[in-house]
C-alpha cells in the first residue's frame, strides 16, 4: 500500500496518476468525487464509461428508460441487456468495468420534483438527457445548487457541447428561450451518426474530471459545435446574460416549478 | 531539516509501476525530503531517474549496489 492505494489501484490508475497533473492527490480526489449523470443513452454511455474507468468514487445515474435494440447502435455499454431498465444496465456495466465506483441508480424521470434534491448531493453533473424542458430543467437545478454541469446535443451528424457556469454563463444565457414545438426534429425522426453521442459524452465526462482535479481550461463560456461529417470542429463565445431569467442580476426564476418545464413542448431528440 | 532515511523496495517491480511507485512515495514526503529508492533492473532505474528529473527532482545519488542493484537518492523539489 503506497499512500492508501491498494497495488490493484496502482496498476489500474497508473497512467493518469503517472501525469504530473493528476498524481496519487488528483486519484484520490477522483476516487472522492461524486458525478451525478441525467440520461444513459448515447451521451449517457459514453460519459458514464470514461468517468466509471478513471476512478470518479460515486456515480449517480438517473433513467427511467428501458433499454431497446434500436439503442445499441450508440448506447454501447447496454450490450446484452434488452428490456432491462438502462440505469440497471448501466451499473451493471460499471461494476464489471471498476468496482472502486459505487453506483447509485435512479430509475425515475428526472423531473421538477427531484431535480434539486439529486443535483445538490453531486459535485458535478453531466445533462445526458434528449430533450428541452429537461435541458432546462437541469440548467436551473444546477444554478439554483450552485453545480457545474456539462451539456450536450446531438442530431444526425451535428452537436454541441459547453460546461454551464452556475452563476453564468448557463444554458438560458446561450439558448434564452427553447425553439419552437416542432421546429427541430428528433432523433427518431433525423436519425444520428453512432459515433456522435460518443464523442460529445466523452468531452462531457473529460470536463467534469477536469473540473475534479481543478486543472487545464473548463469549456465554460465556449460552446464547441462539432460536425462529424466535416469533421470540422469550431467554438463560438457566449458570455453570461445580465438579464437572463436564472443567473442574472434580477433573476425571475428563483425555485423549480413544475409549469416551466412542461413535457411535450418538443423533443429535440430521442437519442 | 529533518534527516530521515526514507526507502523504497521496488526490486521485483516492472516499469512504469516502478515510478508510479516512487512518485506515491514521494507525495507523503515534504519538499527537501531525501528518499533511497531500490531497483534491480537497469532500464527501470534509468527510467525512473529521468523520470524524476524531468519532475524537477533532483538526483543526488545514482550507483550500483551488490548483486544487480541500483540505488538511487533523490532530494523531492
Amino acid at each position: 500500500m503506497l499512500g492508501s492505494f491498494t497495488d490493484e489501484q496502482i496498476r489500474r490508475y497508473s497512467r493518469q496518476i503517472i501525469l504530473p497533473e493528476v498524481g496519487g492527490k488528483g486519484q484520490k480526489r477522483l476516487l472522492a468525487s461524486r458525478v451525478l449523470v441525467v440520461g444513459a443513452g448515447g451521451l449517457g454511455s459514453s460519459a458514464i464509461a470514461y468517468l466509471a474507468a478513471a476512478g470518479v468514487g460515486t456515480l449517480g445515474i438517473v433513467d427511467n428508460d428501458l433499454v431497446e435494440v434500436s439503442n445499441l447502435q450508440r448506447q454501447i455499454i447496454h450490450g446484452g441487456n434488452i428490456g432491462l431498465s438502462k440505469a440497471k444496465s448501466a451499473e451493471n456495466f460499471v461494476r464489471s468495468l471498476n468496482s472502486d465506483v459505487d453506483v447509485i441508480t435512479y430509475q425515475e424521470r428526472f423531473s421538477a420534483n427531484n431535480a434539486r434534491e439529486l443535483i445538490q448531493e453531486y459535485d458535478f453533473v453531466v445533462d445526458g438527457s434528449d430533450n428541452f424542458p429537461t435541458h432546462y430543467l437541469i440548467n436551473d437545478a444546477s444554478v439554483l445548487e450552485k453545480k457545474p454541469c456539462s451539456h450536450g446535443s446531438i442530431l444526425r451528424y451535428e452537436g454541441y457541447v459547453t460546461t454551464l457556469k452556475p452563476r453564468g454563463p448557463c444554458y438560458r444565457c446561450i439558448f434564452k428561450t427553447p425553439p419552437p414545438p416542432g421546429l427541430i426534429p428528433s432523433c427518431q425522426e433525423a436519425g444520428v451518426f453512432g459515433i456522435l453521442p460518443g464523442i460529445i459524452g466523452t468531452i462531457q465526462a473529460s470536463e467534469a474530471l477536469k473540473f475534479i482535479l481543478g486543472i487545464g481550461e473548463p469549456l465554460m463560456g465556449r460552446l464547441l459545435c462539432i460536425n462529424t461529417l466535416d469533421m470540422t470542429f469550431y467554438e463560438a463565445a457566449c458570455e453570461k446574460r445580465k438579464d437572463c431569467a436564472i443567473c442574472g442580476d434580477q433573476p425571475k426564476i428563483t425555485r423549480i416549478e413544475q409549469n416551466n418545464y412542461r413535457e411535450n413542448i418538443t423533443e429535440e431528440c430521442g437519442l | 531539516m529533518t534527516e530521515e532515511l526514507e526507502e523504497l523496495d521496488l526490486r521485483g517491480e516492472v516499469c512504469p509501476y516502478t515510478f508510479v511507485k516512487t512518485k506515491l512515495r514521494l507525495e507523503e514526503l515534504d519538499s527537501g525530503q531525501d528518499l533511497t529508492i531500490l531497483l534491480d533492473d537497469s532500464a527501470a532505474t534509468a527510467n525512473v531517474s529521468k523520470s524524476l528529473k524531468s519532475e524537477g527532482h533532483e538526483i543526488l545519488n545514482l550507483k550500483a549496489i551488490s548483486g544487480g542493484v541500483w540505488q538511487i537518492v533523490v532530494k523531492k523539489a
